[in-house]
Parts: structure tokens; C-alpha cells; sequence
């Protein structure tokens, strides 16, 4: 069945999510559908499948105009999607959750239990699936709880087979067998569209791609394109960045990370024995396509994951394995990447957001009472010195913009006496003008003499404010680059390739 | 990249199966932040509106409406009349008994209703104080008959069996019944902080524990049963340990209110002027942020439910030393740490705000018992009216909640939402 999107639009308030976005997809096709987190993938793919209204634009199946007000409209019409996270029942067996929402009766509301059993075995034979009909979902593996997914699928007669980032939760043997089936599904006549941000699958699977950024198609490309044009095309920004900055007047290494590995709470090791130094008075930005273990290293080095081994030493002195308290106590700022969710209270106003990392002693507080007089002062002081665009110091600080937010959290970083500076993602979100800010500040910051890590999935933000470049894939650091290394360079190992010239730098 | 609604809106849309019920667990903590965090003006309307649904009830209820129903075609009039007979009778009974009645001769004995709802308030607003500084810190702390039967039994103990000079026996028998309670408060944040356990659980279970334990330790000579009988029932607390009336032996109320206004002037000063509350306050909003920001968030729990537990149990001390004083049963926590959750709630947590809903309920219970005996109005109508006040106050969040209708406010909120649940989650995990 041939799908297409035609200019669909959908804003969420001021937001567009997706802007006049255009796609085909024909018949036994796989088209893969690639961007960055929040690039505006998932959104479109939920517009596909009725579960958002878009306000523009139509989507029309074998060149009939379709309408879907809800998910049941959409199965109706032959659209299937195979979710990130499963929508299985974990206590029902395959049968039963195939048959979920089409329950089948016999006479008196019986569940006709056997029909839905031959069904999983007609599909599952048909792409040798090999799945017990009887089995419960919470006793098999992952890999094999998705094909539950497409037999669900495929079990409404769905001829457009959409997954969204179906590898994020499989193994690599899952993922290879993913492909396959992948191909032979698309073999058989169904359309297929494979939501992802990972190049390499993109490349091994894909008859075609699109490229989304920031809710517009930047781009198609064939599955010949190198990796290194793909990703550019995924990360690049239209505007220009630049920083005016000297050369960085190095004051010897502060932070040190040796062997530093982190395994997550699903068990599973999100950053590989990674080393790296940094020197007081440079800019070391993290780069990398997200979700390569970036925000987990960061959290690392506040103390904020729980299973970390290796060492991490600030001037000498170990952090690895302390409170959060303690690290911070040390002089390390921290600004992390989801402002709105560790940054700040959105409830809490300017004023105690300001002092939200310090509550525990002084200046704040003296002998357990909160000193006002003092917060109110050091808020004004601070939202003058800072630029806050607010209503004075008690405005709550969800009220805020985005912009004005992340200067309230590097206010308050940036207003201990550092040793450290870590800026996970600082201008996520931002406007130009409030990026230039950050990026000030940022490096004023090393200009003192403090180290800064700064990590970042956008390539201009990391080449405007970068000394060094250590570029992350798979948990794994590729490289530790020059701030001059060229994009295309770049572009190769955020793809994870240890492209000759860069192997000869390292 | 440059926002992060987009995936979240996905992640709204289409939840983890892993974290539905985080998922869940996070709606219905937001929708206890709704509850919690409205404006004062919803607590009055709330009222309001349960005082007039409460007249309705009244009017059906009346003979004389009844009566004059029948012919309501014919003399219109007579209805109008007996309802507004029945109403402003039992509204009024209500008043004469909750704050100042006028039919008493002289000034003292008129008022003394407004003693006995200030009596009947103390036990309300000191349990009421708990919850709600439970609430603030994003708990939910039903456990209030559990820590106020622990904190009577061990204040009652100290004041009936210990010896010592007056004033001092009644200063250790308070210490021991606020101990009593923040460590049967504090059991249930230690087990939040290191497994994890959900406090709503913890707090149900530890109502049973403690009501079994009391009761045992009622059947036991030497433990809390008075000697020589064989009624489940301890002896009467020594004078020495008991609250002093107030205003002389003519009224109920006794200085257990002093207690209260002094834990609600604290309870005040923690939230909004020590650095403690502002870690409170910081972990029940937004957990994650607090971690980041070097606040232990495990040991808030732990301070927070001790301190919530100990500010009940005045509850059930001010009910073996002040109300009660000859001895009592397992029934001593009388339904008080249930209805402090309404009180919290209709306080909005905010101590001052509890107080005055303490007060409010107070004067329900003093006043229901007047409307009963001089109008005949069943007592059942405070109860109802009581319910009313909650259900109007929870049933716009409460609704959303179930229906899984968006929050009034921006779409960016659920997505937002979606994330913060795994996060507190994990917060709470580790």
C-alpha cells in the first residue's frame, strides 16, 4: 500500500512540532525516517496513526484521503505501529494480546481463544517467527516480545508497518534479526516506515530516507550516502554560531577520568571505560549523537549515577563515589540537560531556585533559619547581573522563558566558587540571543581558569566553544580532537568510524 | 534538538509499559499537588457549596417539608416555609452550639460552644498539621491512626505509671508521645528511603500493627491495662500529667490547644523559614532537581515522616491528657487521623490554613451534636457535609485523574510529566 504525507503541520501552543512535512512511501518500501531526538519523528508518526489531530496537511493511503480521528481509525485503514515500548499485556499470554481490542466470541461472550491461536501460527509460520501462541509476554525476551508487536499488527491486516526507534531496546543479534524480518516483510508487499536515529541501521536496511530536523524535512537521502553526510544533515543548524574567544591560556590538568564505566539500572553498560583529561582554563566538549552515553557520563561526574567504576579526580583529589553533596562541595558546577526537570523547581521562585544547591549552610542559611534578607539581595544582584527577564525576584520560575530559565541555573552554577564547570546541553531550547549569552558566560568561565566540559549534540555549539573535541558513540569515546578539526571529520565519528586522519591524531 | 517537547509529546503519547504505573503513580501524585496547592478561595466555595447541598439534605429530610409537599399546588407557601423552618433551625442550631449561644443568661455559659469546638479542633489541627507537612513533601500520610494510637500509649504509660513531680510528668509524658509517633512515622519514611515501599501502603499497614499492638498491650497487666481489671482499658492518667483547663473547670478546653498553637507556629516556621523546609518543599515538588542539587532526598523522607508522625501523635496525646483523661481504649484515636486528611486538605497545607480548617471541623462535630438535640437533625449531616467539603475540593483534580483528562495549563505539561515519572522513581529506588 503506497502512503503518503502531504504538508502535514502540527503545533503544540507556540511549538511546531512538524512544519508542512511531505513524505512517500510506496509500496514494499522500507523508508527510514531519521533525526534527532526531538527532531519531531515520533510526533509525525502519531499523527500517521490518528493519536494527534494534525491542524495542516492530509495523509492519503494508495492516493485516497484518509481521516483518522483516532488509532482504531487508523488500524481500520491498514496502518500498524509497532511501538518503542511494547503495549503488551505482560500477564496475558500472545493469543490473547494479539486479540487485544478485536476480541473474537463464540456463542455466550466466550473468547474464541483457538482462532486467535491459529492466527499467531499462520503469521508466525509465514515469516518463521517460531512464537507459542500460549506463552505469557513476560516470559520471553525482548527481541521476541516485538515480533509479538508485529503479529498484532499484521494480525489487523496492516499493510503500512510503522516502528518507532524499534532497535533502542534490542540486543545486536535482535537487531540483525529485526532487519531481516524488516526486509521480508517488505518482500510481501507491506510499506514500511523504520522511525530511527541510528545511522548505521538507517544504511543497512533503508530503501530510502528523509531526514527531519526541528519538525522540517532538511533532506533525502539514499542508503549510499555516507555516514558522515547523513549526520550533518541530522545535527547541522542553519545559523551560524560564533564566539569570540582567544586562545586558551591552559593552567595544567584539573580533571582527570580514567577507565570510567557506568551501567544503568536496565544493566547495561551506557559508558565504556572512557578516559579523558582536562586542563584548567580549556573547553573540552562532549560530542556525539544523543544517547551515546553522554548524559550518563555527566551524571557520572556529579555523583548522580549509581553503578560507576573507574576514577574520577578533581585537583588531585577523588570524586568518584561521593554524595552529591560532597561533589558539589568540591567546587563542581553543574548545569544539567533537562532544565525544566533537574534544573530547576518550577514552583519555587527565582529567588529560592537561586539557592536551591545550597540549603544547607551558609550564606544562606544560619543556625537552620533561612536567611531572606540575604537570598532577596543576592536574587536581585544576580538576576541583574544575569539579565533575568522577570517580575522581580519572587516570580516563580516556571513562569520564565526557556532562555531566562537557563540563566537562573547557570546564576546560581556560576555563583559558587568553581572548580568545575559541567554544561550538559546549555542552550537546548534557547533563542539565538540567549545562546549567545550562555555561550559567553561559558567561556568567561575558562577565561578565569576553571575547567568547563561542555556536551552537546549540536556540531555548532560544540565547534564555536570547543578547545578539544572528544566525540562519544556507543558509550565509547571515538576521539579526542582539536576545536579546529573540520566537520566532515567530526560528522565521521559521531557515526562511530575511526576515520584514518583521525585515528593518526589520536 | 532545540526542544525538548517534541520527544516528550511522544513519550506522552505512547508510555513506556515499564512505566505505567509510575506513569500512574505520578498522576496521582500530581493530583495530589492539585489538591494541595489551589487557592484559599476554592477551600471557601467548597465549604459553601456543602453547606447548601447540606440544607437541601435537611429540607428532604424534615417532616414538616414533607407534610406540606403534598399540598404544595394548592399553598405554595407552606413548603417555602417549613424549608426555610428546617434549615435556619438546624443552621442555626449548629451555630448555637459551634460558637455562641444565645439563649444561655450570661456571657460565660454562652460561650462555651466556642470552648468546645476549640476542644473538639485540638486533636484535628495537630493531626491535620501532619498530613499536610506530609503532603509537602509529596506523601501521603494515612497512617494517622497508627501514629496517634502509639503516641497516646506511650505519653498515657508515662502519665499513668511513671511518677514525677507536676509539670515536669506532663512536659516527659508529651516528649514520649511525640517520640511514640515520629518513630512510627519514621518507620515508614526509613522504608520508603532504602526499598522503596509506597508510604500509602506502609502507613495502611502500620494502622494494623498498631491497633493490634495497642490492644495486646490493653489485655496485658503491667503493660497498659489498669490492675485489677480485666477491661481492655488503661487506669486514669495522674493528675500531674494532665493538661490544666484552660479557663477553669467550667469549660472542656484544656491547654492541649497551647500545644497545638505552638506545633502550628512551628510547622510555619519549618516550611517557610528553616532550611530543612525548604528541602521539604523542594523534594515534594520536584525530586529530581532536589538531587541534583546535593539534597539527600532519602533522608528528607525520613525527617519529613518522623516529624509528620510526631506532630500526629500530639493528636492522640492531647486526646489521653487532655480530652480524655480517665483512662482509654483502642478506640482513643477516634477517627481523627482520617478526618485530618480532610483537614489537611481543606487547609491546603498550609499551616495557618489548618488551623482553620481544624477549627471549621471543630465546630461541626461541637455544633452536629447541638442540631441533633434541639432540631432532631440527624448528626449524619455534618458527616455528609464534612464528605461534601472533601469531594468538592479533590473532584476537579480527582476527575482529570481518573479520565486521564490534560491538566488545564500548557501542552508541554503531561509530556513533562512522563519523564518526571521515572525519574522520581528512581529517585526512590536508589
Amino acid at each position: 500500500m503506497k502512503l503518503e504525507l502531504r504538508g502535514i503541520t502540527k503545533r503544540f501552543g507556540a511549538l511546531v512540532a512538524n512544519n508542512n512535512i511531505s513524505l512517500t512511501v510506496e509500496s514494499g518500501e522500507i523508508h527510514a525516517l531519521l533525526g534527532e531526538n526531538g527532531a519531531g519523528k515520533s510526533t509525525l508518526m502519531n499523527v500517521l496513526y490518528g493519536l494527534y489531530i494534525a491542524e495542516e496537511g492530509e495523509i492519503l493511503l494508495d492516493d485516497t484521503v484518509q481521516k483518522f480521528a483516532g488509532p482504531g481509525d487508523a488500524m481500520k485503514a491498514g496502518i500498524g505501529m509497532v511501538h518503542q515500548h511494547f503495549m503488551l499485556v505482560p500477564v496475558f499470554t500472545v493469543a490473547e494480546n494479539v486479540v487485544l481490542g478485536h476480541e473474537q466470541t463464540t456463542f455466550g461472550g466466550r473468547l474464541d481463544l483457538s482462532a486467535a491461536r491459529a492466527k499467531v501460527r499462520e503469521i508466525s509460520d509465514r515469516f518463521g517467527f517460531d512464537i507459542d501462541p500460549d506463552a505469557l509476554i513476560e516470559d520471553l525476551p525482548v527481541g521476541v516480545q516485538q515480533r509479538v508487536e508485529i503479529i498484532k499488527a499484521l494480525s489487523q491486516d496492516a499493510r503500512v508497518l510503522v516502528f518507532d526507534e524499534p532497535t533502542a531496546v534490542l540486543t545486536p543479534q535482535e537487531t540483525d534479526e529485526l532487519m531481516i524480518i524488516m526486509r521480508q516483510l517488505a518482500e510481501s508487499g507491506t510499506s514500511i516506515v523504520f522511525i530511527t536515529h541510528k545511522l548505521r541501521e538507517v544504511r543497512a536496511v533503508a530503501d530510502r530516507i528523509t531526514v527531519i530536523r526541528l519538525g522540517t524535512v532538511v533532506g533525502e537521502a539514499s542508503p549510499t550516502a555516507t555516514n558522515a553526510e547523513l549526520a550533518s544533515l541530522m545535527v547541522g543548524r542553519a545559523v551560524e554560531l560564533t564566539v569570540h574567544k582567544n586562545a586558551p591560556e591552559l593552567r595544567g590538568t584539573a580533571l582527570s577520568v580514567k577507565n570510567l564505566s557506568v551501567i544503568d539500572s536496565r544493566n547495561q553498560i551506557v559508558v565504556n571505560s572512557v578516559s579523558f583529561d582536562v586542563q584548567a582554563g580549556e573547553v573540552l566538549a562532549i560530542a556525539g549523537v544523543q544517547g551515546n552515553g553522554q548524559t550518563e557520563l555527566t551524571e557520572a561526574l556529579l555523583g548522580l549515577q549509581h553503578h560507576v567504576t573507574g576514577s574520577i579526580e578533581l585537583d588531585g583529589k577523588p570524586l568518584r563515589g561521593y554524595s552529591v553533596r560532597h561533589i558539589l562541595d568540591s567546587g563542581v558546577g553543574f548545569v544539567p540537560e533537562d532544565r525544566t526537570e533537574d534544573g530547576l523547581i518550577a514552583d519555587f521562585s527565582i529567588a529560592e531556585n537561586l539557592m536551591l544547591d545550597r540549603s544547607s549552610g551558609a550564606p544562606f542559611v544560619k543556625a537552620g533559619n533561612l536567611q531572606l534578607g540575604f537570598r532577596a539581595t543576592f536574587a536581585a544582584e544576580k538576576i541583574r547581573e544575569f539579565d533575568i527577564r522577570s517580575q522581580g525576584s519572587e516570580m516563580e520560575a516556571g513562569r520564565l522563558s526557556g532562555g531566562n530559565q537557563q540563566k537562573v541555573v547557570l546564576a546560581r552554577e556560576l555563583s559558587r566558587e568553581l572548580r568545575l564547570f559541567v554544561a550538559a546541553q546549555p542552550t537546548r531550547g534557547l533563542d539565538v540571543g540567549s545562546i549567545e549569552f550562555v555561550h559567553t558566560r561559558i567561556i568567561e568561565t575558562r577565561d578565569s581558569g576553571i575547567p568547563v566540559i561542555v556536551v552537546s549534540t549540536e556540531l555548532d555549539e560544540v565547534v564555536a566553544l570547543a578547545d578539544r573535541i572528544a566525540v562519544m558513540y556507543r558509550g565509547e569515546i571515538v576521539g579526542i580532537v582539536p576545536g579546529n578539526t573540520p566537520r566532515a571529520t567530526l560528522g565521521l565519528m559521531m557515526a562511530g568510524e575511526h576515520a584514518p586522519e583521525t585515528k593518526a591524531l589520536l | 534538538m532545540s526542544d525538548t517537547s517534541v520527544p516528550a509529546a511522544a513519550v506522552a503519547a505512547a508510555p513506556d509499559p515499564g512505566n505505567v504505573k509510575k506513569d500512574g503513580s505520578e498522576r496521582w501524585t500530581q493530583t495530589l499537588r492539585d489538591i494541595t496547592g489551589g487557592s484559599a478561595m476554592i477551600s471557601v466555595l467548597a465549604v459553601v457549596f456543602a453547606l447548601i447541598v447540606g440544607a437541601v439534605l435537611i429540607a428532604f429530610t424534615n417532616e414538616r417539608v414533607q407534610e406540606t409537599a403534598v399540598y404544595f399546588f394548592s399553598r405554595p407557601g407552606d413548603l417555602l416555609q417549613a424549608v426555610w423552618a428546617a434549615v435556619a433551625g438546624a443552621y442555626s442550631a449548629l451555630f448555637q452550639g459551634a460558637i455562641y449561644n444565645f439563649r444561655a443568661n450570661n456571657f460565660l455559659t454562652a460561650i462555651r460552644p466556642l470552648t468546645e469546638t476549640l476542644t473538639f479542633a485540638t486533636p484535628l489541627i495537630a493531626a491535620g498539621l501532619g498530613v499536610g507537612l506530609a503532603f509537602r513533601v509529596g506523601m501521603f500520610n494515612i497512617g494517622g491512626r497508627g501514629q496517634m494510637l502509639i503516641a497516646a500509649g506511650a505519653a498515657g504509660y508515662v502519665a499513668f505509671a511513671v511518677e514525677l513531680p507536676a509539670g515536669i510528668h506532663l512536659i516527659v509524658a508529651i516528649l514520649a508521645g511525640l517520640l511514640g509517633g515520629a518513630i512510627w512515622g519514621g518507620i515508614v519514611g526509613l522504608l520508603k528511603a532504602r526499598t522503596g515501599a509506597h508510604e500509602v501502603i506502609v502507613t495502611i499497614m502500620l494502622n494494623f500493627v498498631a491497633l493490634y499492638l495497642i490492644q495486646f498491650l490493653l489485655r496485658t497487666p503491667g503493660a497498659l491495662q489498669a490492675p485489677g481489671s480485666n477491661n481492655p482499658k488503661t487506669p486514669a492518667m495522674l493528675p500531674t500529667a494532665v493538661f490544666p483547663d484552660l479557663f477553669g473547670p467550667r469549660y472542656n478546653l484544656h491547654a492541649g490547644f497551647l500545644t497545638v498553637i505552638a506545633a502550628t507556629i512551628f510547622v510555619w516556621w519549618l516550611l517557610s523559614r528553616s532550611n530543612l523546609g525548604f528541602q521539604f518543599r523542594a523534594v515534594g515538588q520536584n525530586p529530581s532537581a532536589a538531587r541534583v542539587a546535593g539534597i539527600n532526598v532519602k533522608n528528607v523522607y525520613m525527617y519529613a515522616m518522623a516529624i509528620s508522625g510526631a506532630l500526629v501523635g500530639l493528636a492522640g496525646i492531647n486526646q489521653v491528657l487532655g480530652t480524655v483523661t480517665t483512662g482509654f481504649g483502642a478506640g482513643i484515636d477516634a477517627g481523627i487521623g482520617f478526618d485530618a486528611i480532610t483537614v489537611a486538605l481543606l487547609g491546603r497545607s498550609r499551616p495557618w490554613g489548618i488551623f482553620a480548617a481544624g477549627i471549621l471541623f471543630g465546630a461541626f462535630k461541637a455544633g452536629g451534636f447541638a442540631m441533633q438535640a434541639a432540631e432532631g437533625v440527624p448528626i449524619d449531616i455534618v458527616v455528609v457535609v464534612q464528605a461534601l467539603i472533601v469531594l468538592f475540593i479533590a473532584a476537579p483534580p480527582l476527575v482529570r485523574a481518573m479520565f486521564h483528562l490534560p491538566t488545564p495549563g500548557t501542552t508541554k505539561k503531561p509530556a513533562i510529566r512522563a519523564v518526571k515519572a521515572r525519574k522520581t522513581n528512581e529517585v526512590v529506588a536508589k
